[in-house]
Order: structure tokens, then sequence, then C-alpha cells
């Protein structure tokens, strides 16, 4: 199973991505410049979490316009797994292919700390080897995770069930406590926190591990 | 050319025989720009002239250094082929006058100067001071740079993406006109890649790399050179403004760029920007420099030699390429999107030579104009020192009550609302991050090795008997990297002090560096490398000394150890002993400020040996696993360290029981060192490892479920809950801000 992780010029959780893939998971991860049009033969992509272009814009506006977004969108419109941590969450929403926004923490400040997430949903392909309701401890950092959506939006997530984990002690005041969210046809997550920070029993958790798991299981039966 | 007054000297904080100094190098008077550039290589800042001469007492060498001071970093073998690079640095005046900027391009300065040695920086911690947030006059004032150098530093870290793992922030009303952002850094790199600030190879291409020069920060320099006065607050456009992203892609460009074989030298421009860069470069390697300012990339039209020269723009590099292979670091550049042009060559005259617009603007030797700055010895009395000796009387009316104050104070509470803000975990190393253990623990992937790093000072201490505190101040570095488990190997020092032109406040500078000099020669500590900040008065207020030292020590790459209290029923042991205090040497204790508002006498006595033998005792007991929690005793003494003990995810606390004739004020809140607090389930094992090595190791309790209970002889000291004293604890520092 290969894993391609897309590096923008200001990515800075890229190499954390690839070693969790490699070296926690025991995977395969390539990277791919944020300039090229093509993803290559991987069998997943990761957007790592940094700041892609500097973000001194609104996160992820400018991203959305590089060349190996074109790529990306493609690949999520062929069925492919694609997963945005934090920095690439922020990206997927600005390119539209996740709903809502990601906005300023509601305590202004950047926020760097451990979180428990519940997950809402095993019916993906992101949470497959977790079971519903399961509690997972992963670490958030950002200033700008805060998720907003309107109502309407928020109601057909949670009817379609595209809520995947929520807070349990929110951390910036996303609506509804919402802490990840699928596409309509769940092949692409965004999430704010890390799980490649929680993948090594070093760093005090391998909650994060479970995320990865299920993706390669997910592509196995493929 | 115009006659150089000698108001216009004056302003650029030159003496007379400075400027007489420069006519003899030169052989005729400077021109305009010629004395610019000679103010700033010859300010304090750049030139260390006041400290030099006492800098050369410490010791440099040891069994692991690789590159002592002089270079951008000093660095340190880790094993197995790699090194790691460390410095401190201040940027105290730029946060003062601008909190956010300051302090975010202080990081980025030290950033700079580790992965200019071609080492990827993977740590930074900062020791702050401030002025009190409680209520004074300028308690508004003082949040404000706190929140302002808070975010500064998180905005600039975080998006660079390197985790700021520690470090420490202390308030105290000498810090008010004045604060202090320390920054120190470390990178890592391969022992055989390690890069140097060298001009060499005669006709070698010089390249300016990075962001275009502007007229920020001109003269930035000299200010860090001078007191504060009413004037220069007007001197705002001083400071630079920080750009991490661009840092971040400098980074990747000049550590890619070094694979490429063709980099001969490297140097960032920091203080004293172009001019520092070229003069360094060329004097380190005995060349000279011809550079062509036109070609220098610029932000502003209308730009003047003087300026161009003098600028601080921050995210630049200046590099020396091999002739012929220019064309393989310019396409890593491109690829990056960073400008990079040849400005100008490597020459055998060993002169700094700079054109502007077709015509000579100035032509200096770069040997003395970069190591010939005036030395002084200035004279140095007694050090400063306006507490009393005698103590007043201390007796307490509810000691459970003093311990909350105690935690509750700004130097003693959580400072989770400072780090909550830095990304602590990005790159993911860390694996003991703030307030997790005594020390910040790094994994290094590339080698399987683990680093610690601690950060320490404490201004009280210095400010009653400067000589045995900075003793005080290294020990307990190596006590709390002891305590992870670690091995030291290495230090940086930030001096920062006030005018040295003052006999009594340079005493406190040269007896703090040679009580340095005897404790790092001691613990064999050697500092590779430091920044020395002077001049740090406000309208004729000195802060205190106050000297910071960061030490590094090596250890397995492993869980590691943290401070909290892990599991109830296990043996509460003080390894080191209770320690002995008179009230004399409590005046300057936490307790003396918090709770009594006081200050006098003497810092904790301190006994070499016996502190080295407690460090090495609780080395091994770490290391055969006997611990399961470790925490050095210091500010607050026993009582604080007992509280952040119980403050972990658990909640357990202890039942103390002691035996000891101190007063219970003394027995529980004095400051002495060489001790350490454990919990372990083997107090039976513990035991014969102190007694192998001399030190006491007491059996002082037992853990237990949610509350802190001392007694002493039978009589209750203390009785307080967990919860409630960590509430206390943990929204002190926010409260504070609130308000």
């Amino acid at each position: 199973m290969k894993f391609g992780v897309v590096v923008f010029p200001g990515s800075n959780c890229d190499h954390d991505a690839w070693y969790a893939v490699r070296e926690n998971l025991g995977e395969e991860a390539e990277f791919i410049w944020h300039d090229s049009r093509r993803l290559g033969a991987v069998d997943a992509v990761i957007l790592p979490g940094g700041f892609a272009y500097g973000d001194y814009l609104r996160c992820g506006a400018i991203a959305k316009f590089s060349p190996v977004m074109e790529a990306v969108k493609r690949f999520a419109a062929d069925g492919g797994l694609v997963l945005g941590i934090c920095n690439g969450f922020q990206i997927l929403v600005e390119a539209g292919l996740l709903p809502g926004a990601l906005v300023r923490n509601a305590g202004l400040k950047f926020v760097c700390r451990e979180v428990l997430l519940r997950t809402e949903t095993a019916e993906s392909p992101f949470t497959g080897a977790a079971a519903a309701g399961q509690v997972l401890r992963i670490p958030v950092a950002h200033g700008e995770g805060c998720y907003v959506a309107d109502e309407r939006t928020l109601d057909e997530l949670e009817a379609e069930g595209r809520v995947v984990f929520r807070y349990i002690d929110n951390p910036n005041g996303s609506v509804r406590d919402i802490a990840g969210v699928l596409n309509a046809a769940r092949n692409v997550i965004g999430m704010m926190p890390h799980p490649e920070r929680a993948s090594d029993p070093l760093m005090g958790s391998t909650d994060g591990l479970l995320i990865f798991r299920s993706m390669v299981s997910a592509l196995a039966h493929a | 050319m115009t006659a150089l007054s000698p108001k216009l000297i004056a302003t650029h904080q030159l003496t007379e025989a400075e400027y007489n100094k420069i006519v003899h190098i030169l052989g005729r008077e400077p021109s305009y720009t010629e004395l610019g550039i000679f103010s700033v290589m010859w300010s304090e800042h750049c030139s260390y002239k006041s400290s030099r001469l006492h800098l050369k007492k410490l010791p440099t060498r040891g069994p692991y250094v690789v590159q002592g001071p002089g270079e951008n970093a000093g660095v340190v073998d880790i094993g197995a082929g790699y090194v790691a690079a460390f410095k401190i640095e201040s940027h105290n005046h730029p946060s003062f006058i601008e909190p956010f900027q300051g302090a975010a391009t202080g990081v980025g300065g030290i950033l700079r100067d580790i992965f200019t040695m071609g080492a990827r920086p993977i740590a930074v911690m900062d020791a702050l001071r401030f002025g009190p947030l409680e209520d004074t006059v300028n308690s508004a004032r003082n949040r404000r740079i706190l929140e302002g150098v808070v975010s500064g530093i998180a905005h600039y870290g975080n998006c660079f993406g390197v985790p700021t793992v520690g470090g420490e922030c202390v308030f105290e009303a000498c810090y008010d006109g004045n604060p202090l952002v320390n920054v120190f850094a470390l990178g890592v790199a391969k022992r055989n890649e390690i890069f140097y600030a060298k001009a060499a190879g005669v006709g070698n291409p010089v390249v300016y790399v990075g962001a275009k020069t502007g007229r920020d920060g001109i003269h930035g320099a000299s200010m860090a050179s001078a007191e504060f006065t009413e004037e220069s607050k007007q001197k705002r456009p001083n400071v630079q403004v920080g750009d991490p992203f661009l840092e971040k892609l400098l980074l990747e460009a000049c550590l890619e760029a070094m694979q490429t074989g063709a980099i001969v030298g490297i140097q960032d421009m920091g203080a004293a920007g172009l001019t520092c860069s070229t003069c360094e470069m060329g004097s380190r390697g005995g060349t000279g420099i011809e550079i062509e300012l036109d070609r220098v990339p610029q932000r502003e039209t209308g730009m003047t030699a003087y300026e161009i020269m003098l600028s601080e723009s921050q995210e630049r590099m200046l590099l020396v390429a091999e002739k012929g292979r220019e064309e393989e670091v310019f396409r890593v550049f491109r690829k990056w999107g960073l400008d990079a042009v040849t400005v100008g060559q490597v020459t055998d005259d060993g002169l700094l030579r700079v054109r502007h617009h077709g015509e000579i603007v100035a032509e200096i030797p770069n040997q003395p104009l970069a190591d010939s700055a005036p030395l002084y010895d200035r004279p140095h009395s007694q050090p400063l020192r306006t507490a009393p000796m005698q103590a007043p009387a201390v007796s307490s009316r509810n000691l459970t009550r003093d311990l909350e104050t105690l935690l509750a104070s700004g130097d003693i509470c959580s400072k989770r609302w400072i780090w909550q803000q830095y990304d602590y975990q990005v790159r993911t190393n860390t694996l003991a991050g703030p307030a997790a253990a005594d020390a910040a623990i790094l994994r290094i992937k590339e080698n399987g090795a683990a680093l610690a790093m601690t950060l320490d000072g404490n201004a009280r201490y210095c400010f009653l008997a400067p000589r045995d505190a900075t003793k005080l101040i290294v020990a307990e570095c190596c006590r709390n990297l002891a305590v992870v488990g670690a091995e030291p190997i290495g230090a940086t020092n930030n001096l920062n002090f006030g005018n040295p032109e003052r006999p009594e406040i340079m005493a406190q500078l040269v007896e703090s560096i040679e009580g340095m000099a005897e404790a790092c020669r001691f613990f064999d500590v050697p500092i590779t490398g430091g920044n020395v900040s002077l001049y740090n008065e406000t309208l004729g207020e000195g802060i205190w000394p106050t000297p910071v030292v960061g030490v590094v020590g090596l250890l397995q790459t492993e869980t590691p150890l943290g401070l909290h209290f892990r599991h109830a029923g296990r043996s509460v042991m003080l390894v080191g002993g209770v320690g002995d205090c008179d009230i004399v040497r409590f005046g300057g204790t936490q307790y003396a400020k918090a709770v009594l508002h006081d200050l006098w006498g003497l810092p904790p006595a301190l006994d070499l040996d016996y502190e080295k033998r407690v460090q090495t005792a609780v080395r091994e007991m770490v290391h055969a696993g006997l611990a399961e929690s470790a925490h050095d005793l210091s500010d607050g003494g026993l009582a604080v360290a007992l509280a952040e003990c119980s403050f972990g995810r658990q909640s357990v606390g202890a039942e103390i029981d002691l035996s000891s004739g101190l007063s219970p004020e003394l027995l529980l809140f004095h400051e002495g060192p060489s001790r350490v607090l454990i919990s372990t389930a083997e107090p039976e094992r513990v035991e014969p490892i102190a007694a192998r090595h001399g030190v006491e190791a007491l059996r002082i309790g037992v853990t237990s479920e949610g509350r802190i209970a001392v007694r002493n002889r039978g009589a209750e000291l203390i009785d307080a809950s967990v919860e409630g004293l960590r509430k206390i604890f943990e929204g002190a520092l926010e409260n504070k801000l609130r308000v």
C-alpha cells in the first residue's frame, strides 16, 4: 500500500505523516511536490498539516489553486482515499471537497493539546477499524480550527452520518463539537486533530494509527 | 566628502578613542557609510567589547564539543555520525518596543543561526522575563508585552514548524521597562556536513539569498547596545518584521542547496545584516569580499549604501558558492521561489569593498573590522546590592494558605496559557514537552538517541550574590537533566545585565561569569556559545543581573520519566535529604517574594561536591528503572514540589511525615539545592544506590489518592486536596491576564 504525502512549501507535518506511515504503520509513503500535476502511483493521499503557502490570507485559500490540487480532485472524484489533516482539512474545505469552513478558534489563540474524540461512525474507510463511539486520544495544534457551516448543511452531515469525529472537550468552539467530516461519497475526510502525532508509543498515544489502519484495510478490501 | 561632525560620531555611539582607532585602521577619515559599518560592528551587541575579556574565563572544550564559541552556533557530538547545533540569543530591546515582532524575529534570528550551520532546527525554548502582572502602575503594559511576546513566538515557531518545547517565565518589577526574551534553538546535522561561515576561494561568487532588503531594522544592533530613554520609544522602525513562511522556505532551500556540494560557506544576515555577514565571513576565511549594492534585491527605492549595509531585514542569507557551480545553487532556490543573486566575489586583498552606483562607498580591512573592536577592561567594584542582609521575623499563620499563595504566584503557577499556544509536538520528536518533566526531551530519529534540554535563571538569587547564584543556576540545569536520566554534554548562556559602564553592574557581570566558569568546569559542561545583552536599563533603572543558562544532555530513547506521581501507595523519597537552611539564606526564596513580599540575605548554600553525587545517584536510580516519577526541588521548595508532583492526570497526592528540627516555614519552603523527590515501588533498592554515593535518601511518605498532607514530628503542617490546589495552580496566570 502506498500513501502519497503532498508537500506544499509551508507544509510542516509532511515528514511526520510520512514517518508515521512508514515506521509506525509499516506501509510505503512518498512525497508529492505541490506543483506536480500528477500524483503518481499512490493508493491514498494525505494532505498534511502546516501553513501551505504561509496562510497569511485565509488558510488554504491559495493552496486550492495549486497544480497538485487539480490532481487531488480527480483522484477523489475517482473514489481515491484522501485524508486532510489540520491544514489539509482547511485546504479540502477551501477546495470545495468538503462542506463548511474553518475559522479562528473561539479562544482567538493557537491551541496545542491532546483532545478526546468520539468516533461517531465506523462506516467509513477511515474508521472501519474503530468501534462506533470509541474514544480516541489525539492532539490538536491549530489557530483556525473552529468548524462552522450553516444549519442545513450541519443537519445533512449528521443525517448522513458524515460527522466522523466529535470533540469530547471542544478546544476551538467548533459547532456541534465537530472535529472531522466526510464528503458525500465518504472517500474524503478532513480532521483538525493530528493522527500522525498519535501513532508512536513514544509519543504517548497510538490511537491515530486506527485511522491509518482503517485506510489500509479499506484499500485491501476494495 | 563632508567631514563627519563629533555629533554625528556620537550618535553612532562611538567614543572619540574608538573613532581615532577607525581613522588609524583606514589611514584616513571614514566615509559616512564606513562610519555606519564600524558603528554596528563595534557595537556592544556585535563585538562583546565589555564582556569578551571575561568570557574567556569560561570552559569551552570537552569530549563532545565539535565547535565552540565563535561560529553561528556551538556544535556537540551526539553519536552515530550526528551532531547537535544549539545556541541561545536575546531579543530584549526589540521586544519592549514591539513585543509581537520583536519576539517573532528573535525566534527567526536564532533559527537561522542553527540552519546556517547545516542543522535542521528541531527544538526551541524560551526564557522570558516581564514586569509583574498584578496591580501596579505598569501592569496593563506588562500584560500587553507578555501577550505580544508569546503570540510572536507562537506565530513564528508554529509556522516555521519547530516545536517550542520548554522554557521559563518569571515576573519581577525590575523588568517593568525592560522585558527579557531569550530564545534557545537546537538543530541536528550530520557530523561531516557542518557548514561554516567562512569565505574561501578567491574568485568565488558571493550570493545573496532570501528576502529583499528594506529599511527595517537599521541600527538594530546599536539600539540593542544602549539604554532605553523616552526617545527610544520612537525607535519602532528599528524593529524588524518577521515572515516565518519565508524563513521556512529559506531553511528548506539552504539545506537542499548544501547537499549540492557547491556551497563553500554560508552565514545568515542577522544583527548588522549585510555588513556583519560580509566582513565576518571574510575575516574568518582570511579573505576579502567585494560586493556591488546595485545587485542587492531591494524592497524599497532610493536606498542609500548606508541603509543597505545596515538594514536588518529578516530572512536573508549570504553564501559563497564554488565558481562555475552557481547554477546548481540557483536551481534549488528557484524551486523554493526565492531570490538568489550573485552580488560580489571573494578577493585576495582582505578588504571589504562595497560599490554602489559605480563608486566605492566603503573599503575596510575585514579582519580589524570584525575582530579588532576595542576590548574594554571596564572597572568593576562590588556588585550592586540594595537588599539587607538581616532577616525579618518569619512566622506563618497558615502554611496551607501560604502554599496556595505560592502556587498562585506568577513565577510558580502553571504556564499552560503560554505553552499551549506553542506547537510543542510538530516533527513528532517531543517525548517530554512543557511541564511534563524537569527537562524537555526529544528523540533524534536520525541516530536513535534522545536529547534532554533545560533553561534556567534566577535573578533574585543573582541580585543577592551573583557568583554563588550563577553556580546554583548551572547546578540546577544539570540536576534537571540528571532527574530525567540524561548526561549533560554542553551548554549555552545568555548574559542579561545592565549598563557595564557602571562598576557595580560590571561587577555583577564579572562575578556571574566567574561563578558560571567554576560550576561549568565542575560539572564538565563546556559553554559552546551564547549571547551577551548589556545596557538593559530603562530611564536609569537597571534589571537585576539575569544570566540564563541552557544545558543539553544525552540519554536513551525511551518513554521518558515524568515529574508526576503515577500510582497511589508508592514510597515518596527525598534523595539528597531535607537539606539545611538558615533564615539568612531564606531571603531569596519564592516564599520571601510571594508571601512576605521581601528580599534579604543570601541565596541557598551549595555544596558542589554533594550536588554532583546527588545527580549521579539519581541518574543511576532512573537508569535502573526504580523511579516512577522524579522532580527536583527548586522554586518554592519541598511543598511546591510535592504539589507539582500531584498535578498529573490521576491527581495522585502524598502523605508526608517528616522529622526535622527546621522551623515549619523553612522546612516546607526553603530552596536548598541537591534535592530530588522521587516516587518508587522499590525503596529498598533505592537506598543502597544513595548510600554508595554518600547521599541521603529519606523515605518521607507514601503517595495517596487526592490529598497532600505534610506532618513534622506529628504536627500537621499542610492538608489540602489536590484538586483544590490544582485549580489555583492552573487558573492563576489566566486570572492575572483577564483583569
